[in-house]
């Protein structure tokens, strides 16, 4: 896996089209994300947004039209957060089955401290919220050297202090070069361009 | 920081499943626990004159830790598709078929080699000859891990299904049977007298080709249980 020059894309689709139950919910949609952008799907629900993104990161490989290019491995934080109740906040981490990278304990108290689970480094999951779990997966952003990064309802159960600063987050990896395309009910306050995406009715805005 | 490499990735995830399984204890505990109160079943349900039990045995031994394997392998992949932990492993840069067999591997040694080495005593149970013992431990070591593997493909088609613990033993019983006649058969060999060493290498012989064949096609039906 080799970094992209800023020339290529890191993502490409291809005259995208998805029907789901007799419905279509895109047709022709094609986009290139670069790094330094920050995409936004927007849509209300059933509009296909997951099925967007599912299909960006790899997970939805037949069923659709068109075609999707990876330059990079990119990071995908779907709807459930892959914390397992059994492991600690850390060794979810640690073991985490992504196979990203094997971190080291200073660098994961860090990761875990910025998305505020300070303290719960070693308490069992299941002792978590459902919001403390998504807490733990939004900590992989912080030790991810992905440069793209694919989620799905970033925002969901986080609390509003959580929510700004994921967006900072956002930025600022937007700023380094990475590139992010997310799925949000929520508008997006952050300093960087927001590139949207809207599903509506089958049309693409 | 670079993604770790192929071998270094399922020695992580052989360590990571076996850790679960250990705070889980009554997972590991059930099967064994199934095990035993079959074969306890059997000398009350057949009357318990030695010479009666001890024909029986190998069969029933075998039967018991093929029923044993089907009830556990529905789980394998159970708790990470409902956790997502699932689309995380396909969507790693490490190929999902060594995934697949560290995943399996560590089903198996916290059921099938826990339960080939307990066997020895519900086979004195049984009243089964202490010199097919022996042939009794090989014949389960090799089974249950051929068992595992083809539970595991069982596992990866349905584990998208609410239900799949039906669908599952109809998919991979007959792809059992091969694996209990020969072991069996190596078992009632040992009994006899006769050779058993070609039913256990007929054994070890299904143990390669399961190993060879069966993580890509737990592969290839993981991907398709996320797609679908």
């Amino acid at each position: 896996m080799s970094l992209s020059t800023a020339g290529t894309p890191l993502l490409t689709a291809q005259s995208l089209g998805l029907v789901r139950g007799g419905r279509e919910l895109f047709c022709e949609l094609s986009v290139e994300v670069h790094g330094g952008q920050l995409w936004h799907i927007e849509g209300p629900n059933g509009a296909g947004k997951t099925s967007l993104l599912r299909i960006l990161c790899g997970l939805s490989r037949y069923g659709f039209e068109g075609e999707v290019l990876r330059s990079v491995t990119p990071l995908y934080l779907g709807h459930q957060p892959a914390v397992k109740a059994l492991l600690s906040p850390r060794e979810n981490l640690q073991w985490h089955v992504s196979g990203e990278g094997l971190y080291r304990d200073e660098r994961i108290d860090i990761a875990l401290g910025r998305v505020g689970l300070c303290g719960y480094e070693d308490v069992p999951s299941h002792t978590l919220s459902a919001g403390q779990h998504r807490r733990v997966n939004l900590a992989r952003l912080f030790l991810s050297s992905a440069r793209l990064w694919l989620l799905d309802e970033p925002f969901t159960a986080i609390d509003q202090q959580g929510v700004n600063e994921t967006q900072s987050l956002l930025a600022s990896h937007v700023d380094g070069g990475g590139a992010v395309v997310m799925t949000s009910h929520q508008s997006l306050q952050v300093k960087c361009k927001v590139h949207t995406l809207s599903l509506r009715h089958g049309v693409i805005a | 920081m670079s993604a770790p490499h192929t071998g270094q990735f399922c020695v992580l995830l052989l360590r990571r499943q076996l850790l679960l399984a250990m705070r889980r204890p009554i997972d590991i505990a059930n099967p064994l626990l199934f095990f035993t109160m079959v074969i306890v079943l059997f000398p009350l349900g057949l009357g318990p004159a030695p010479d009666k039990l001890a024909s029986f045995a190998p069969g029933v031994l075998w039967i018991t830790a093929l029923l044993s394997n089907l009830l556990t392998s529905d789980a394998v992949f159970r708790s990470d598709f409902d956790d997502g932990s699932l689309e995380q492993l396909i969507l790693a840069p490490q190929p999902l078929f060594l995934s697949a067999l560290a995943y399996i591997s560590a089903h198996w040694l916290t059921t099938g080699l826990l339960l080939a080495l307990l066997s020895p005593v519900f086979a004195l149970m049984l009243n089964l000859p202490g010199s097919a013992l022996v042939t009794l431990v090989v014949s389960l070591l090799l089974g249950t891990a051929v068992l595992s593997l083809l539970g595991g493909i069982g596992a990866a088609l349905t584990v998208g299904l609410k239900r799949g613990g039906m669908l599952i033993s109809l998919l991979i019983l007959p792809l059992y049977m091969p694996v209990l006649i020969f072991g069996s058969a190596a078992v009632q060999a040992a009994v006899t007298g006769a050779p058993s060493g070609p039913y256990l290498a007929i054994l070890g012989a299904m143990l390669s080709l399961a190993i060879a064949l069966a993580p890509l096609a737990i592969a290839a039906g993981l991907r398709i249980s996320i797609d679908a």
